[in-house]
C-alpha cells in the first residue's frame, strides 16, 4: 500500500511546532528542501494500521514569491500529492490566521482547519463558532490544545476523512465562485484569464486554475514564467500585462495590493463575524508586559540583566561544571591508555599515540559540553519565550548602524559575544535574518566573536604573561589578568561592528536587502521539552562536529606531525643512551631483597609503568581500598614506589626517579626532533619568514595551523610541542599547570608583546573548517566561504603585525600595546557608527521601492 | 474636489506619536515592502495603534487588529494613514 502524506501549513507562532510534535513524537528527520537552505522536517504516525508521512511546511505569512519558504511551501501544495493539509490557526487571532487560509482555500488543496491554542483564545474571553466557521470555508474545524494533546484524535479523524474524499472535485466549483465575489473590481480580468487557462490542457490537470488566473493577475514571477514555459508562448502573459495594466489605470492601484487587501478585509469580516470577544478592550498580557521590557529605559536594562545572566549561568556556573566532566573524560583516557599497546622504555608504539592523540582532541571538545548544554538551553528558553524579537526590536538601532541586524543579536549570542559560544550553531542560526545583505555580514563576521575553543589559549597566554598588578584611577591595585580578560572580552565586538560596516559597504554592497518589518509575537512560557530538545539538538550538532570533521583532521595532522621521523642514526644513539641508563639502574639496586625481580630491561619498564599506574590511580582520586588493592599486584614494587617503610626501598625509588626522568627527557627530546622534521614543523618554519613580524616562532605557526581543525587545538598542540610529561599527549588542559611552566621555561625570548599579538591574531584567527563549512550551507556559495576562510586570515596577520612590529617599534610591552590598540579599535568603531555611505540607505531605498510605479496605492474600498 | 482639508490630517505611519491612532490609507511604493506590509496585517482600511518607539527611537512597534507588528521608521513612512481623534 502506497504511503500517505499530509502536509502542515500555518503562519509563524501559529503553534505548528507543537502540533507536528505532537502528531509525530520522536519520529521525525530534518533534511533541506532541494536548492534552497530551508529546512524541512519530516515525520510520522501510524494509526489504525496505517503510516502517514507529514511534512512540517515552513512557517509563512503568505504565499508570494517573494521568499523561498513561501515558495517552496507553494511547491510542496502544489506538486507533491497531499492527502490533506492541515492548516493550523491561532485561535486567540483568528484574522491573521485566516489571511493564510483564504490563500490555501484558493490553491483548492483537500484543508483541515486546526484551530490551535483554544486555551489562550479562551482565556482571553474569545469564544468561536466552530460549526459556522466550518459551513462558511467549506473545510472541517478542529479546535485544538496541542500543547496538551487535546484534539488530537478528532484531528486524525479528520484526516482519515479527508483521504476518503478524491482531492480537488469537493470545492473547485466553490472555491470558482467564491473568488470572484471576492475580488469583485478585477472579476472580469479574472474571468477571461480563467477561460484562457482552462483551454490549455497541460495547464488545466496540473494546477487550480481560478488559483493560477489570481496569480497571474497579481503579476507572481513564479507563476508567469511557468505558465509561459508549459504553453510554450507568451500569449497568456502578455494578456495577463495588458489586464494589469488597465486594472491599473482603471483604478490607479496595482492589482497584487488589490488583491491582498481583499483577502485581508474578508479574513477580518469572517472573524468578526464568529468569534465573539466578551471584554475585548483589555489589553493583551504581552502588551502589558512590553510596556515595561520594551521601555526606553527599563527595556535595556533588562536586557543587561538577561545577557549577565547568560554569561554568569553558563560561564561561570558551566565551567563548574565542567569539574565533574572532565574525571569521566581523563578516566576514559586512562581506560584506552590500559587497553592500548605498552610503551617500551623509549619507543611508544604509533597506534597507543595514535589512538591517545584522537581521544585528546576530542576530550578538549567535549569538556564543554556542559556549558554548551547550558548556554544552548537558555537560548531555547529565549527563543520559545518570546523575548528574542524584543532584543532585536531594542538593538536594531545600533546593530543598523553597523550594517547589522536586530535579528543578528541570537546568532551573537550564540557566537559568544559574552564570552565563550560556537560559531557552528551561530551561522545556522543566521536563517532567520530576511535581510540577505545584513545576513551575509553577521556570517561573515560571527567567526570574529570569541567562541569557547578561543578561551583555553587566552587562558594560557594571560596566566603566564599578564601577571603584574597595575594602579588604575578609582579602581586602585588591579591585576592586569582581569583587566586583559576583559579586553579580550570586549575587543571582539570592537572587531565585528566595524567590520560588518566595511563589508557591508564594499563586498556586499549590491547584496538584496529587505524590509525590516516584524511581528511581536506574543509571550509564552516555555515548555520543558521544548527547551531540552533544542538544548540536546544544538549540543549533538556540536557533537556531531566533534566525531567527524574534528576527529579527521586531528588524523591528518597526526600524520602531519609524525612524518617523516627519526633517522635511523638518530634511533641508534637513542638506544644506545637508553641501554646505559638501564644498565646503571640495573647495577645500583643489585642485591637489595626488595630488587630481586629486577633484572632485565623489561622488569624496569614494567616497574615504570606499575609506577604510572599508581600514579593515575592517585590522581583521579581512588579510594584507600583500590589502593592497596593496586598494591597487592605486585607487593614488592609497591613497597618500591611507596617508599615508606625502609631505607632500602627509599634508595631503589631515587634510583627509579633518576631513571624516569632520563626518560622523560628523552621521550621529550625524541618528540621535538621528529616534530622538527616533520611535515608541519617544516611548513611552520617556512611561514617564520613572514611570520616573525607578528612575533610568531615556528611552535606558534604550527599550533596555529593545527587550530583549522578546531581553535582547542591551539593549546593542545602547544602541550605537544612543549612537551615534558611521558607520553606527551597527556599533557593536556587538566594539568595547564605545567604546560604553562613548560611553555614559560622553553619559550624565553616569548615576552607579553608576542602573547598579545598572538591573542589578537586568535580573536581574527579564520574560522574553524566546522563552520567554514556551516558557511557553506548558509550562503549556498563556495565563493563566500572562501572569503570567509581568507579575509580573516589576513586580517589577523596584519593586526599580529602591527601590534607586534608597530610595539616592537615603540618599544611597547604587551600591555601597553593592548590598550593602544583597543583605542584605536574604539575609535575606528565609532567612525564607522557615523559614517554613512553616499547613495546608499534611504536614497536606495527610496528608489528601490518606487521601482516600477510611484503613486500611491490604496483606497482600495 | 478638496484636496487641503485631506492633506493637512494626511501623516506616515512614521509621524504618529506613541498611543496615537490612525487608519491605514494606502502604501506607497510597490513591491516586496507594500506585500510584506499588507501580509503582516497592515492593509489599506485598517486601525492601527502607534504603540512605542524602541528605546533607541527606531524601530517603532504598532497594533493593527491584534496583530503587533515593528518596523523601521525608513518603512513606515511609506504607509499613509489618517489620524483619528
Amino acid at each position: 500500500m502506497s504511503k500517505k502524506t499530509i502536509a502542515l501549513a500555518g503562519q509563524p507562532n501559529s503553534g505548528k511546532s507543537t502540533v507536528f510534535n505532537s502528531l509525530t513524537g520522536a519520529r521525525q528527520y530534518v533534511a533541506n528542501y532541494p536548492g534552497v537552505t530551508v529546512e524541512k522536517m519530516t515525520g510520522w504516525y501510524k494509526r489504525k494500521g496505517e503510516t502517514v508521512e507529514v511534512v512540517d511546511l515552513p512557517g509563512a505569512y503568505s504565499l508570494t514569491s517573494y521568499s523561498p519558504e513561501e515558495r517552496v511551501t507553494r511547491r510542496v501544495l502544489l506538486h507533491d500529492p497531499l492527502s490533506a493539509v492541515i492548516n493550523v490557526l491561532d485561535a486567540a487571532n483568528l484574522r491573521r490566521s485566516l489571511y493564510l487560509t483564504i490563500q490555501l482555500l484558493e490553491m483548492e488543496v483537500p484543508l483541515i482547519l486546526a484551530l490551535n491554542m483554544m486555551d489562550v483564545a479562551e482565556s482571553q474571553g474569545v469564544g468561536l463558532d466552530v460549526q459556522g466557521l466550518s459551513k462558511e470555508l467549506g473545510a472541517p474545524v478542529v479546535p485544538t490544545v496541542m500543547t496538551r494533546g487535546r484534539g488530537r484524535e478528532e484531528l486524525l479523524d479528520a484526516v482519515a476523512d479527508m483521504s476518503k474524499i478524491s482531492n480537488l472535485s469537493k470545492n473547485s466549483a466553490r472555491s470558482s465562485a467564491a473568488h470572484l465575489n471576492l475580488y469583485p473590481k478585477a472579476a472580469s480580468a479574472l474571468k477571461e484569464l480563467e477561460e484562457l487557462l482552462a483551454a490549455e490542457e497541460d495547464l488545466r490537470t496540473d494546477f487550480p486554475v481560478s488559483w493560477l488566473a489570481i496569480k497571474l493577475m497579481e503579476g507572481d514571477s513564479e507563476v508567469l514564467e511557468s505558465v509561459r514555459e508549459r504553453t510554450g508562448s507568451d500569449r497568456l502573459v502578455v494578456r495577463a500585462h495588458e489586464l494589469r495594466a488597465a486594472f491599473e489605470a482603471e483604478h490607479d492601484l496595482r492589482p497584487e495590493l488589490y488583491i491582498s487587501s481583499q483577502r485581508s478585509q474578508r479574513a477580518a469580516e469572517i472573524a468578526r463575524r464568529f468569534e465573539k470577544r466578551r471584554g475585548s478592550d483589555k489589553v493583551p498580557f504581552s502588551e502589558r508586559v512590553d510596556r515595561v521590557l520594551c521601555h526606553r529605559f527599563f527595556g535595556p536594562l533588562f536586557l543587561a540583566v538577561i545577557v549577565y545572566g547568560f554569561y554568569y549561568l553558563s560561564f561561570v556556573q558551566g565551567y563548574n561544571l565542567t569539574h565533574y566532566v572532565w574525571p569521566i573524560l581523563a578516566g576514559f583516557r586512562s581506560f584506552m591508555e590500559g587497553i592500548l599497546p605498552q610503551p617500551g622504555l623509549i619507543e611508544l608504539p604509533v597506534f597507543r599515540e595514535f589512538v591517545l592523540w584522537i581521544v585528546d582532541n576530542a576530550n578538549a571538545l567535549l569538556n564543554y559540553v556542559p556549558i554548551f548544554f547550558i548556554l544552548f538551553a537558555l537560548i531555547a528558553i529565549l527563543e520559545d519565550s518570546g523575548y528574542m524579537p524584543r532584543i532585536a526590536f531594542i538593538l536594531d538601532r545600533i546593530l543598523r548602524r553597523f550594517g547589522l541586524h536586530g535579528q543578528s543579536t541570537l546568532s551573537m549570542i550564540l557566537g559568544g559575544v559574552v564570552l565563550g559560544g560556537c560559531a557552528v550553531p551561530a551561522v545556522m542560526a543566521t536563517k532567520g535574518i530576511p535581510d540577505e545583505k545584513s545576513r551575509l555580514a553577521t556570517i561573515l563576521t560571527l567567526p570574529m566573536l570569541n567562541c569557547q575553543a578561543k578561551l583555553p589559549l587566552y587562558f594560557l597566554l594571560i596566566s603566564i604573561y599578564f601577571n603584574e598588578t597595575v594602579r588604575l584611577p578609582f579602581f586602585g591595585d588591579v591585576s592586569q589578568q582581569s583587566i586583559v580578560i576583559v579586553f579580550i572580552q570586549t575587543i571582539s565586538l570592537l572587531f565585528v561592528l566595524p567590520i560588518a560596516k566595511i563589508l557591508s559597504m564594499t563586498v556586499l554592497k549590491n547584496m538584496e536587502t529587505a524590509p525590516f518589518i516584524m511581528e511581536m509575537p506574543p509571550y509564552h512560557v516555555p515548555t520543558f521539552r521544548g527547551v531540552l530538545g533544542r538544548a540536546i539538538e544544538r549540543v549533538w550538532l556540536y557533537i556531531r562536529k566533534i566525531t567527524t570533521v574534528v576527529v579527521a583532521i586531528a588524523v591528518v595532522l597526526f600524520v602531519l606531525l609524525h612524518f617523516p621521523g627519526l633517522t635511523p642514526e638518530r634511533k641508534t644513539h637513542y638506544e644506545a643512551e637508553k641501554d646505559q641508563a638501564v644498565q646503571a639502574f640495573l647495577a645500583s639496586v643489585q642485591g637489595k631483597s626488595l630488587a630481586e625481580e629486577l633484572k632485565t630491561e623489561e622488569d624496569v619498564l614494567s616497574l615504570i609503568l606499575f609506577q604510572q599506574g599508581y600514579r593515575n590511580l592517585l590522581r583521579s582520586g581512588a579510594k584507600p581500598e583500590t589502593r592497596e588493592a593496586y598494591g597487592e599486584k605486585n607487593p614488592a614494587f609497591f613497597e618500591i614506589i611507596q617508599n615508606r617503610k625502609s631505607e632500602e626501598a627509599r634508595s631503589i625509588e631515587r634510583e627509579l626517579k633518576k631513571l624516569i626522568s632520563f626518560r622523560s627527557t628523552t621521550l621529550t627530546a625524541i618528540r621535538k626532533e621528529r616534530i622538527d622534521n616533520s611535515v608541519l614543523g617544516q611548513l611552520g618554519r617556512a611561514l617564520e619568514p613572514i611570520s616573525k613580524y607578528a612575533g610568531f616562532n615556528w611552535r606558534v605557526n604550527v599550533a596555529v595551523l593545527s587550530t583549522l581543525a578546531a581553535k582547542e587545538n591551539s593549546v593542545s598542540t602547544l602541550g605537544a610541542l612543549y612537551v615534558k610529561e611521558e607520553t606527551g599527549a597527556e599533557a593536556d588542559s587538566d594539568n595547564g599547570d605545567t604546560l604553562e611552566a613548560r611553555m614559560r621555561d622553553q619559550e624565553e625570548d616569548f615576552t607579553p608583546l608576542h602573547a598579545m599579538a598572538l591573542m589578537l591574531f586568535m580573536v581574527l584567527c579564520p574560522p574553524c573548517l566546522p563552520t567554514v563549512m556551516a558557511i557553506k550551507v548558509q550562503t549556498g556559495s563556495t565563493k563566500w566561504m572562501l572569503f570567509s576562510f581568507f579575509f580573516p586570515l589576513l586580517l589577523g596577520l596584519l593586526t599580529a603585525i602591527l601590534v607586534f612590529s608597530g610595539g616592537s617599534a615603540l618599544g611597547l610591552d604587551g600591555f601597553q600595546a593592548m590598550w593602544r590598540f583597543y583605542l584605536i579599535a574604539l575609535s575606528l568603531t565609532i567612525i564607522m557608527a557615523f559614517f554613512k555611505p553616499k547613495s546608499q540607505n534611504k536614497a536606495e531605498l527610496w528608489l528601490a521601492l518606487r521601482k516600477g510605479g510611484d503613486r500611491t496605492h490604496g483606497d482600495a474600498f | 474636489m478638496l484636496p487641503e482639508k485631506t492633506v493637512t490630517v494626511e501623516k506616515t505611519l512614521a509621524e504618529l506619536d506613541p498611543g496615537e491612532t490612525g487608519r491605514v490609507l494606502g502604501i506607497e511604493g510597490s513591491g516586496v515592502l507594500a506585500q510584506r506590509l499588507i501580509d503582516m496585517g497592515l492593509y489599506p482600511g485598517v486601525l492601527a495603534v502607534m504603540l512605542r518607539r524602541a528605546p533607541f527611537g527606531d524601530p517603532i512597534e504598532v497594533e493593527a487588529e491584534g496583530a503587533y507588528i515593528t518596523l523601521r521608521k525608513d518603512e513606515a513612512r511609506f504607509v499613509k494613514v489618517k489620524k483619528s481623534a
